[in-house]
Formats: structure tokens, sequence, C-alpha cells
């Protein structure tokens, strides 16, 4: 069974329909590149397969595991194993990031019947990964993502996807306002997450991002649809012609 | 409003009370005299209504349907439910003084553990000797009515340099359903002291109950005190506060306010900055649900020059609950170099919730810097959609986000125990919610 299954997906955002049945499928272990022109519904598709209000689904389906997706609130899907790593992480102050990640790591535990992680364990946990990724302890006790460069927020969000060790990671724009250490830090911090137990769907309006995170397939997503799909190679064919020809296409 | 209005209604209530109770209130003749007046001055101005600007939003003519008899003297079964509510409300540590329907319960008290350094008489001792704690600076009606019917208090008095380690905290138990008490403590913290002071407000087992409580203090010069009040009385009670604070020269003064319970509730503080070089620290918060009307209302006046006052204020309001926040900040002519700032943030969590926000700046010295600000506004759904994508039910996501949006108020205590006690009342305040 595939781990995600998007089935001629409608969806519309106030009136106005910008997915037109798009079609997609994931299995276990497999990186999968989305390219596609602003406008093209890439962010839409992301948003929509984690549960963000405001998205109206009018036909279709999305799978995963085989369950109904749409039928799940946003928590459940966490719980179950979807992580959406946010093109724009926000900021919330007064929350610390290290009382953030326990209760959120907490919260899907519970939803999955697994008991609490102790508080040692956890701490543990949260060092060896942060250390990897190159965040200092003291950003951890300040609150979540606040006054967080746009790096640092990418890494905090890497970061959580190391803890709660999501079955689908979804990347929306990672790489947007990143330089190239910052872009190679967190994409350092992606590839290491990679398990033949995981997929990833990588959003990029750029081919550089695909330099450091190496797909297994490339779609190219064009008006609501994607249009060709192919191997790694298609996204280097995008980066020399353009993304017109597929805009005529759709 | 004149005599004849004030005696139709609930004017007529409250008289009939002042009548049937004169023989129970404590005092000589000289005091009884003095109440009788206070009386009389309540009888003239009836009890606030709408058309009174300070209490424009909190109409309590309309809002306390009648005013209950006074409290019986607690029985052996009553004090004994007031002994497990004082365990449980307790802080770690504290010197307690605990009051039962507004008599002062010595049994339940720490008297001997409050040391040398302090002195304490009840007010019903005090005023054998002494009526000039009935007297305030300024007088509406229900600081009138407290002057007349006050029962019991404490009357603290802490020496000049005294470094006090422990809280002293000052209970206030309700035991009695129905009925209304009346108490009125004065704290006097001597030059160069540091001490902590916390009032509790909870009820034990009563229900549908009254608070009428008056607090004077004055704060000597040099002193380092933290004042925290806790309002946690039952759903259905109601709690009217006035506070009169005198602060000297050198002082740090950090008062915080958390109310969490009853169904009418108006703090009402007068607080002047006496002494020049004073930093004072006003912050709050309301936590109101169902049909709660919360009102805090802050006179700051700086009387003297290059004084710092700073008020944070935070309300969290669902259903058809209504806070309201009224913040006057006076400079009198001479308070050159002031330096006084309140800002007051309102969350509301549903769409029939309701917030009014008054701050007023009178400023007659002409080298201040003064200013406020007051928001009003739902949770951030972007804030809570991220949330959830990571995991938290919808309750447990705006619970969140609630604690970090009172965080800011509660952050400003800076004892590590009393902050975690305060931030605890927050959290059972949130599981009820959910």
């Amino acid at each position: 069974m595939p781990l995600l299954e998007v089935k001629d997906l409608k969806v519309r955002v106030e009136e106005r329909e910008i997915l037109h049945g798009l079609t997609l499928t994931v299995n276990e272990g497999e990186v999968h590149a989305i390219m596609g022109p602003n406008g093209s519904g890439k962010s839409t598709l992301s948003h929509v397969i984690a549960g963000k209000p405001g998205y109206e689904v009018t036909d279709g389906q999305i799978l995963f595991r085989g369950e109904d997706l749409l039928e799940m609130d946003p928590h459940e899907r966490a719980a179950k194993g979807v992580f959406l790593a946010f093109q724009y992480p926000v900021e919330i102050p007064g929350v610390t990031t290290m009382n953030f990640l326990r209760t959120a790591l907490n919260a899907q535990r519970k939803a999955r019947g697994e008991s609490e992680l102790m508080v040692p364990d956890f701490l543990k946990k949260v060092r060896e990964v942060s250390k990897s990724l190159n965040i200092p302890q003291d950003m951890l006790k300040r609150g979540v993502n606040v006054g967080f460069s746009g790096g640092e927020k990418k890494r905090n969000e890497v970061l959580q996807m190391a803890l709660f060790e999501p079955s689908l990671c979804i990347l929306d724009e990672m790489d947007s306002g990143l330089d190239i250490d910052a872009l190679r830090i967190a994409a350092d911090g992606v590839n290491a997450l990679r398990s033949p137990k995981r997929a990833m769907v990588v959003i990029t309006h750029y081919q550089r991002l695909l330099n450091y995170i190496v797909p297994d397939v490339v779609h190219v997503m064009s008006k609501g649809r994607v249009v060709k799909s192919g191997g790694k190679e298609l996204a280097l064919e995008l980066e020399a012609s353009g993304y017109a020809q597929f805009e005529d296409a759709a | 409003m004149n005599v004849a209005v004030a005696k139709t209604g609930k004017g007529r209530a409250v008289s009939d009370l002042f009548a049937s109770v004169e023989g129970r209130l404590p005092g000589p003749p000289a005091v009884i005299a003095a109440r009788r007046e206070a009386f009389e001055n309540y009888e003239r101005l009836g009890l606030p209504h709408r058309r009174l600007e300070e209490w424009k939003y909190t109409d309590l003519r309309a809002l306390v349907s009648e005013v209950l008899p006074l409290a019986a003297s607690p029985d052996a079964a009553a004090l004994k439910r007031a002994a497990d509510a004082v365990k449980a409300h307790a802080i770690a540590g504290a010197r307690k003084l605990v009051l039962v329907d507004g008599v002062f319960a010595a049994d339940l008290s720490d008297v001997k553990a409050l040391g040398s350094e302090t002195s304490l008489k009840t007010l019903r001792e005090t005023l054998e000797t002494d009526a000039g704690l009935l007297n305030t600076a300024l007088t509406d009606a229900v600081i009138a009515l407290n002057a007349a019917m006050a029962t019991d208090g404490v009357v603290l008095s802490i020496a000049d340099g005294a470094q006090l380690s422990a809280p002293i905290q000052i209970i206030h138990i309700a035991t009695a359903a129905s009925a209304s008490s009346f108490t009125r403590s004065q704290v006097a913290i001597g030059k160069g002291a540091r001490a902590t002071i916390v009032e509790s407000f909870v009820a034990a087992g009563s229900k549908a109950y009254q608070v009428n409580d008056a607090v004077l203090v004055k704060v000597g010069d040099d002193a380092d005190v933290a004042h925290i009040r806790l309002m946690d009385d039952a759903p259905d009670a109601v709690n009217v506060t006035s506070q009169f604070v005198t602060v000297g020269a050198n002082v740090k003064l950090n008062f915080f306010n958390m109310t969490s319970g009853a169904a009418v509730s108006r703090l009402q503080g007068f607080i002047t900055l006496a002494g020049e070089g004073s930093e004072l620290s006003v912050n709050g918060v309301n936590l109101l649900k169902q049909t709660e009307h919360g009102d805090t209302t802050l006179v700051v006046d700086h009387a003297v020059p290059n004084c710092v006052s700073r008020e944070t204020f935070r309300a969290v309001i669902d259903d058809r609950a209504h806070s309201v926040f009224q913040g006057r900040i006076i400079v009198r002519p001479d308070a050159q170099k002031t330096d006084g700032k309140m800002m007051t943030r309102a969350l509301l969590l549903s769409d029939e919730a309701e917030a009014d926000n008054k701050p007023e700046l009178e400023i007659f010295a002409d080298d201040v810097s003064c200013g406020h600000g007051a928001t009003a506004g739902a949770l951030d759904d972007s804030l809570l959609f991220y949330l959830k994508a990571r995991g938290l039910p919808e309750k447990q996501a705006q619970a969140l986000l609630i604690q970090a949006f009172v965080g800011e108020a509660i952050e400003q205590i800076a004892d590590d125990g009393l902050r975690e006690h305060v931030i605890g009342i927050a959290e059972r305040w949130l599981e009820r919610r959910s």
C-alpha cells in the first residue's frame, strides 16, 4: 500500500478552484520533489494535506496508509505521522521552544496510546538532535522562533522533524529566505532523516535545493495539476528551460 | 442620588441590614458613631450605578440583585471546612492569617510564627482605641458601606529594616452561603523593610456570598515589597475590594492581581506615589468565563517627581463574560520626570465576550513620559494551526497560547514559588474550561 495517495483532488479557496484534479502517489522511503511556478498550487497541496482551515475539498481523496486523511483533524494527522515543515514558521512569544517540543511530542504519543516520554530521556534527545543541527541550547529556552533568523526557523522545523519522527515529511519551500550556508545545514539535517520507512515531499520553486536533497521522483505542477513526472534529471531540465513550456501545456 | 431613591429597592435592603446588625459590629461608641456616619454616606449615595463615571461599566445596582445579610459567626463544621480550605490554598512557607466569614480565626493562623519584626492586631482590637482606620481619603458608596459594616481584619505593622523571608498570606474564606462579609485591613511596611504580602479569597463550600474588603497599605521609604492578590471566589460570589496604597521614597513595589472567580468582581486600587525615586509595577490578569463580570479599576497618582510606574494587564474572556479595565494615571504639577506607562490587552475567546478598556492620562506637569496602549482580539489562527499541525488538540493549543498571553503579566512576579503558585491557578482555570 502506498504511504500517500492523492487522487483527483479538487480544492477551492473561497470561490476559486486552485487544484483541478491532482493525483500523486508516494511510497515509503521515497523522496519526491514538486516543482512549479508561483501560483501553481504547490503550497495549497501541502496545506490541504496538513489540514489547514480555509480550503474546501470539492472532489477527490487523500489517503494515508489507506486511511482517509481528510476525515482527520490536523492534530490527528500529526499523530499519524504527517509533518509539514512550514514555509514561514510562526513566532509564538511566551511559549518556550523546549516546552512546545515536549507538549507536542507528548500530545502525539498520547494520541497513539504511548506513554509520555520521561523528561531526562526527552532532554537527552533534544540535546543530541539540536547539536547535530547547530542549534544553540539557549535558543531552546526562548519563545518558539521569537527573534530567530530565517535559517534558525528552518532548522527548528528540522529539529521537530527529527524529534517527532514522522513517516511523511512535507517540506514547503524550505529554501525560501535561506543563504547557501543555512540551506546546507538544513538540508544536511533533512538528509540525515532519510530512511526506508519515511517518505518526503519537497516543494520548491528552484532546482537549487535539489542539489542538496536529491529526489527519487520529480513532479512538475502547473495550474493546479501535475503535468509531468520523471527522475531527478527533470529538475535540471527545468532549470535550463524554465516553466513556460508547462504553463502552455496545462 | 437623593435619600428617597437610595432608600428604595436595594438601598432599603442594606438599611434594614445595618439596623439589625448594629449591635454586632465591633467598636466603642465613638466608632459606632463613625460607622453610622459612614452608613449615612452610603445611604445618600446608594449602590453605584452606570451613570457614575467611575462605575460606568460596572453597574453594581443592576449586577447585584440584593445585598445579603451579614454572615453569622462560623460554627464548628464551618471552621473545619475553613481549615481544609487553608490547607488547599496556603502558599508553601507562608505565614497564614485567616479570616473566616469576615472574622479573624486565630486558631487557623500562624500568629506566633510571624516573628518579632511583625506586629499583628485585629481590626476589632484596633478599633477599641482608634477609629481612624475607618477613614479613607476617598469615599464611594461601597467604601462607605465597608466602613459602616467591617466586622474584622488584620492590622499588620512590619518594623523598619525587617527582611522577611517568608510571605505573609492573608486568606479570606467564605463558609456561609447567601451572606455577606465586610473586612478592612491595614498593612504598614517600615522603612527599608522587605516583605511579601499575599491576599487570597476562596470559598469553603459556600455559595452565592458577597465580599466587601478594604485594604490600607503604607509603604515606608526604601522598602521593597511584593503584594499579590489572588481572587478565586466561588463562581456565584460577589467581591468588591478597595485598596488604598501610599508609597514613600525610593520604594520598589510590585503589585499583582489575579481574578479567576466570582460572578461579579471589582478591584479598585488607589495608589499614591508620595515619595521621590520610587518604582511601581502594577500587573494583573482577569480570567473570566460564563457570565462573569470582572472589573479592575486603578488610579495611580504621581504626586511627586521622579517616579516610575508600569501597569501590565491581561484579560482572558470566554463565553459571555465581561472584563473591565480602567486605568488612570495622574501626574501632579510638581511631579516632573514622571515615567508612567500602562498596557492592557484582552483576549476574546468567544464572539459574545466583552472587554472594556478605559485608559486615562491626567497630566499637569510638562516634563514627563507617559503612555498607554490597549488591544483586544481573538487567538491568532495561524499560531493555533501551527500548534495543531504539531499534534496539539484544539483546546490544548488554545490553552498553551492563553498561558503565554497571561504569562506576560505573571512573569512580573519575581519569586519563583509564588509565580508557580499563580501559574497553577491559571492552569486549573484552563482545565475547567476544556
